[in-house]
């Protein structure tokens, strides 16, 4: 299967298999007017399996986000067909509003307007825990 | 100065020891201190119901010539309308110049602080934290053991919604030479943010268990706590669990003569009417105590010198 190379935008790759379409949405990609390749299963050498998202257009990408869901994922940067930089991810020590507290006694299920901020509070299993209530989200 | 409590773990155990050291004095000659908040305006916001905390801030800023305004039942104030807590303390800060806060919703003073322009205090936010009444725990057992480190504690009951507890443990962590026997049924036992996290100093070992007379002999101080039947979703597991443990003087045939026992209070049935007379029930003092290191929080927090 052949997916076209872009000449401006942004490719997410090392993509664990299966993630991507967490990623597509947490990123918030179908909000994009711009291409954008999934690409799924495909044969890695180093991962076995793995994923990988092509924006057809310059992106801000939310490193956050991403490093939150899969911190082994890479972000190259396409201008006229070269990747003029390439970003390692890694876990954030804070994240606003990426993800919501799903603990029912926290009070940014009732409250207007506050940001939802979890902290890592273990690297090694990636853990965050919500910044009011402490309960925990991997 | 501290700006906000709402964790134990704003306050350094240097601060700790100052409003000790406060409260000691405080203690020892009241009527020093009796002009300390005058002009100074405490505002008392409970969304959820309350004896102690609420009434010992308020004794406490009226004994310390503060005024005390606020509401202890949510449906007299504009929560019912559905007010944001945001907007709540903005208003309520407009005629005071502290906030205690209880409110069911765990977080909840960390959202009125982000708002508010005058310093917050958690009076307990569900079953999260309760930072003041670990000062009053700290205090009353500094006065009753005349030391903090190298004690056993024995925390009883409901370990998972009990916030006083989660709060305690994370107070007494910080000591050296604290061991912590966890006595609760499976299904209430302390959550793992207290087990990853205060447990896990190297200065501290705890032991789970569900049996309360097989760690009894080794205590110094025992924390009964209520099963709290507001903390249930469901009122059948409340009922299966609520009388898990009963201290009565049996179980304190094999104690310490020198125990300790205290309890946050309201209990119910957790502690026998029979044990109240025994001299090693030291709960309706800590009670005392509270109000005592309440009134040092409060100077501390409006910066006032004496």
């Amino acid at each position: 299967m052949n997916i076209d190379s872009i000449r401006n935008g942004i490719v997410i790759d090392h993509i664990q298999a299966g993630n991507s379409m967490r990623i597509y949405q947490l990123l918030g990609l179908d909000r994009l007017a711009c291409s954008v390749a999934i690409i799924k299963n495909c044969k890695s050498r180093k991962m076995g399996r793995k994923d990988i998202i092509k924006i057809d257009e310059d992106f801000d990408v939310n490193l956050d986000a991403l490093g939150f869901v899969d911190p082994n994922v890479t972000v190259s940067v396409i201008r006229d067909g070269q990747t003029v930089e390439k970003r390692k991810i890694s876990p954030p020590e804070r994240i606003v509003n990426v993800i919501r507290c799903n603990n029912p006694r926290c009070i940014t299920t009732t409250e207007p307007g506050l940001d939802h901020v979890f902290h890592l509070t273990d690297a090694e299993r990636g853990q965050y825990r919500c910044a009011y209530c402490d309960a925990a989200r991997q | 100065m501290i700006k906000n409590l709402n964790d134990i773990n704003d306050l350094s155990g240097e601060q700790v020891e100052r409003l000790i050291a406060l409260a000691e004095d405080i203690l020892a000659d009241r009527a020093k201190y009796q002009d300390s908040l005058k002009h100074r305006t405490l505002a008392t916001l409970f969304f959820e119901p309350s004896t102690r905390t609420r009434l010992s801030f308020e004794a406490a800023m009226l004994e310390m010539g503060g005024n005390v305004i606020g509401f202890a039942d949510p449906n007299s104030s504009s929560a019912t309308k559905g007010e944001s807590v945001a907007d709540t303390v903005r208003t309520v800060a407009c005629y005071s110049d502290i906030i205690v806060m209880r409110h069911p919703k765990e977080g909840a003073p960390i959202a009125a602080s982000l708002r508010s322009p005058v310093p917050i205090i958690n009076a307990g936010d569900g079953g999260h934290h309760h930072p003041t009444q670990t000062l009053a725990d700290l205090f009353t057992i500094r006065r009753e053991k005349g030391r903090l480190d190298g004690l056993t504690i024995g925390l009883c009951g409901d370990l998972k919604f009990g916030r006083t507890v989660h709060s305690l443990i994370q107070a007494m962590s910080r000591y050296d030479g604290v061991r912590f026997a966890l006595v609760s049924p499976e299904e209430l036992r302390a959550p793992d943010y207290i087990l990853e996290g205060a447990l896990r100093r190297p200065n501290v070992s705890y032991q789970e268990t569900d049996s309360l007379e097989s760690v009894v002999p080794e205590l110094d101080a025992l924390y009964m706590t209520r099963v709290q039947r507001e903390r249930f979703f469901n009122e059948a597991d409340y009922v299966r669990l609520k009388d898990s443990y009963i201290l009565t003087l049996k179980t304190l045939e094999r104690a310490k003569r020198d125990l300790t026992i205290l309890h946050p209070l309201p209990r119910v049935n957790e502690i026998a009417v029979e044990v109240d007379d025994d001299p090693r029930a030291r709960y309706f003092q800590q009670m005392f105590y509270g109000k005592v290191i309440r009134k040092a929080l409060l100077a501390a927090m409006l910066g006032v010198s004496v």
